[in-house]
């Protein structure tokens, strides 16, 4: 961190005490200690949260993360829609990376209901989730740098999503919520050509991501800002449920993909990309490689995946359709963390209960609150954004 | 998984197995051994991700289920810790100093079911809802579209026909 830096030595003597419950004595009227919003308006903040700063001169000494601007109660909501209708609204949950939620329902949905689906519609399924993963890191990458001012390169970034985003609305019509991952399979094969253009799309976005490696990664402003800063102890990682690239830049090989493969990723060649220093710019640069895996996994898929079979199991009738009591967990590798569905059932028409187990919930909550306390303010924008979180996914 | 439940059955009064996958069982542990139990798991068996913590209203029974789900990676395996709350009153113990984690879990809980975790960190705070006074909404008794309708009016313009009778009186006016 800036203030460990050893040509500064911090002035601690404002700080406050402790109370005997272990909260911070703060007295705003000392005039000491100063309560900054950060968010929800904010262009430091990722989407719709706040963190609600106490600074004593520009160093924080406590942070509290507020959520609850997006609530729109989805667990809530699908206790009261049948299976098929739950179908659509998932995908609203994450709206850079959608696909996780379509997969993980789908498949707690068939699990419950006793049905597989066809081996074609796995892969594909695998190709959309690693399409929806690429076009995740272009974003973060995006915001990562807008955080410390180099604003070129989220629109470099944003171009590549585009492509991406044309690739998602020629195989599943839409550019955003793709609703094509069903319970029973997919909605859709690829149309026509789609292997080619998709080549195409993968060569600009490695082209853009070596732009991006030479403009941002090699910038000195960029690594003097977050070599050293945002530091997660190897150790915190279980204890904090942190999961995906902020514990593989931390040296711990997590990841979904590798210790429990679901789909068709055991049939995939790919490592975990590791990092050790576990500061901003290391999980940055695992997410940039964790890019280029990706764009390796989407042409491995294309070249071994089946061109022809069934897309759908034949599933009951959506309108009639009653799964059994039972419960399951499913979970994915999102490209922020462990991605999970927890379905209970009761033999009605409906879910029992829905819970959506989101990545940023620990990250942006617990950890953050832990990791924020001793930051500059100028750095709480750089190490939020280096989580990589999501707020819908907090409050669902 | 079935190794995992003789040990821990020879160590607490713990439920049947539920075998849902090779790698993922629930079992329902009593409230009062859960910690033990929680702590066992982590620290002997490996189970040291606290990958969620939610509760399930069967409000037909008056009950809470309250489900801890365990991940050990290295193994693979997954196991659902399961405890029965009674509804009315419903408290249970905090595991805040066993994962930092689970106070999140255990305020939005509080908020959103009004379970009680005494001792837990910023239980009273608000998480989501802001100014709530009604009942805990994911409470399976808490009626979402006749709190929309008490609270909200409804937008100018809109009107909600009976499919049935304005089909019959579109096709009886000509179509017009």
């Amino acid at each position: 961190m800036t203030q460990n830096a050893p040509f500064f030595t911090p002035d601690r003597s404002q700080y406050p005490a402790k109370k005997a419950d272990g909260t911070l004595d703060i007295d705003i009227a000392s005039g000491k200690y100063l309560k900054l919003w950060q968010g929800p308006n904010h262009p430091g903040i990722t989407g719709n949260m706040s963190v609600e700063l106490t600074v004593c001169g520009d160093e924080v000494v406590e942070g509290k993360t507020h959520v609850g601007y997006l609530h729109r109660g989805f667990e809530k909501l699908m206790e009261r829609r049948t299976f098929i209708q739950c179908f659509p609204i998932v995908c609203r949950i994450c709206v850079p990376e959608p696909d996780f939620n379509e997969y993980c329902y789908a498949a707690a949905v068939e699990e419950l209901a006793g049905i597989k689906s066809p081996e074609r519609a796995d892969w594909i399924r695998a190709l959309i989730l690693e399409m929806g993963r690429i076009n995740s890191y272009m974003m973060y990458l995006g915001g990562q740098a807008g955080a410390l001012g180099l604003g070129v390169i989220g629109q470099w970034t944003t171009y590549a999503r585009d492509l991406m985003l044309d690739r998602f609305e020629e195989l599943t019509g839409a550019r955003i919520y793709h609703m094509f991952i069903m319970p029973g399979g997919v909605r859709d094969g690829l149309p026509e050509g789609f292997d080619k253009r998709m080549e195409e799309t993968l060569r600009e976005v490695e082209s853009t991501l070596k732009d991006v490696y030479d403009v941002m990664f090699c910038n000195a402003v960029f690594k003097k800002r977050t070599v050293g800063v945002g530091y997660i102890d190897p150790a915190l990682v279980d204890s904090y449920g942190i999961t995906g690239p902020n514990a593989r830049a931390a040296g711990v090989a997590k990841d979904v993909r590798k210790d429990q493969p679901y789909l068709i990723y055991s049939q995939l060649d790919f490592e975990p990309v590791l990092g050790q220093d576990s500061d901003i710019f290391t999980r940055a640069d695992v997410r940039r490689r964790d890019v280029l895996v990706s764009v390796d996994l989407v042409r491995q898929i294309l070249a071994k995946m089946p061109r022809t079979g069934p897309l759908m199991a034949t599933v009951p009738n959506v309108l009639h359709w009653k799964i059994p009591r039972g419960e399951t967990y499913i979970r994915g590798e999102c490209s922020r963390g462990e991605y999970g569905y927890y379905l209970v059932t009761d033999g009605s028409g409906y879910p029992r209960r829905v819970n959506v187990r989101g990545p940023s919930y620990t990250h942006a909550v617990s950890l953050l609150e832990r990791m924020i306390v001793n930051l500059n303010i100028s750095d709480v924008a750089s190490l939020m954004v280096s989580l990589h979180t999501y707020p819908p996914e907090i409050e669902r | 998984m079935r190794e995992l439940h003789t040990k821990l059955k020879s160590l607490f009064p713990v439920g049947d197995l539920t075998e849902q996958r090779s790698n993922l069982g629930f079992v329902t542990v009593p409230q009062e051994h859960l910690r033990a139990v929680l702590v066992h798991l982590r620290d002997r068996e490996g189970f040291t991700h606290l990958v969620l913590l939610t509760a399930v209203d069967w409000l037909e029974a008056g009950q809470f289920q309250l489900t801890y789900l365990l991940s050990n990676r290295t193994a693979g395996k997954d196991l659902g810790v399961r405890v029965m709350l009674a509804r009315d009153g419903a408290t249970m113990q905090s595991i805040h100093d066993v994962w930092p984690t689970a106070a999140t879990y255990q305020r939005e809980l509080r908020e959103m079911f009004g379970i009680d975790f005494p001792g837990s960190p910023r239980l009273h705070e608000e998480f989501i809802l802001e100014g709530w006074n009604d009942i805990p909404p994911y409470r399976r008794d808490f009626d979402t579209l006749k709190y929309a309708q008490e609270n909200y009016s409804e937008r100018p313009g809109r009107v909600t026909h009976d499919p049935a009778a304005h089909m019959k009186q579109k096709l009886n006016s000509g179509g017009n």
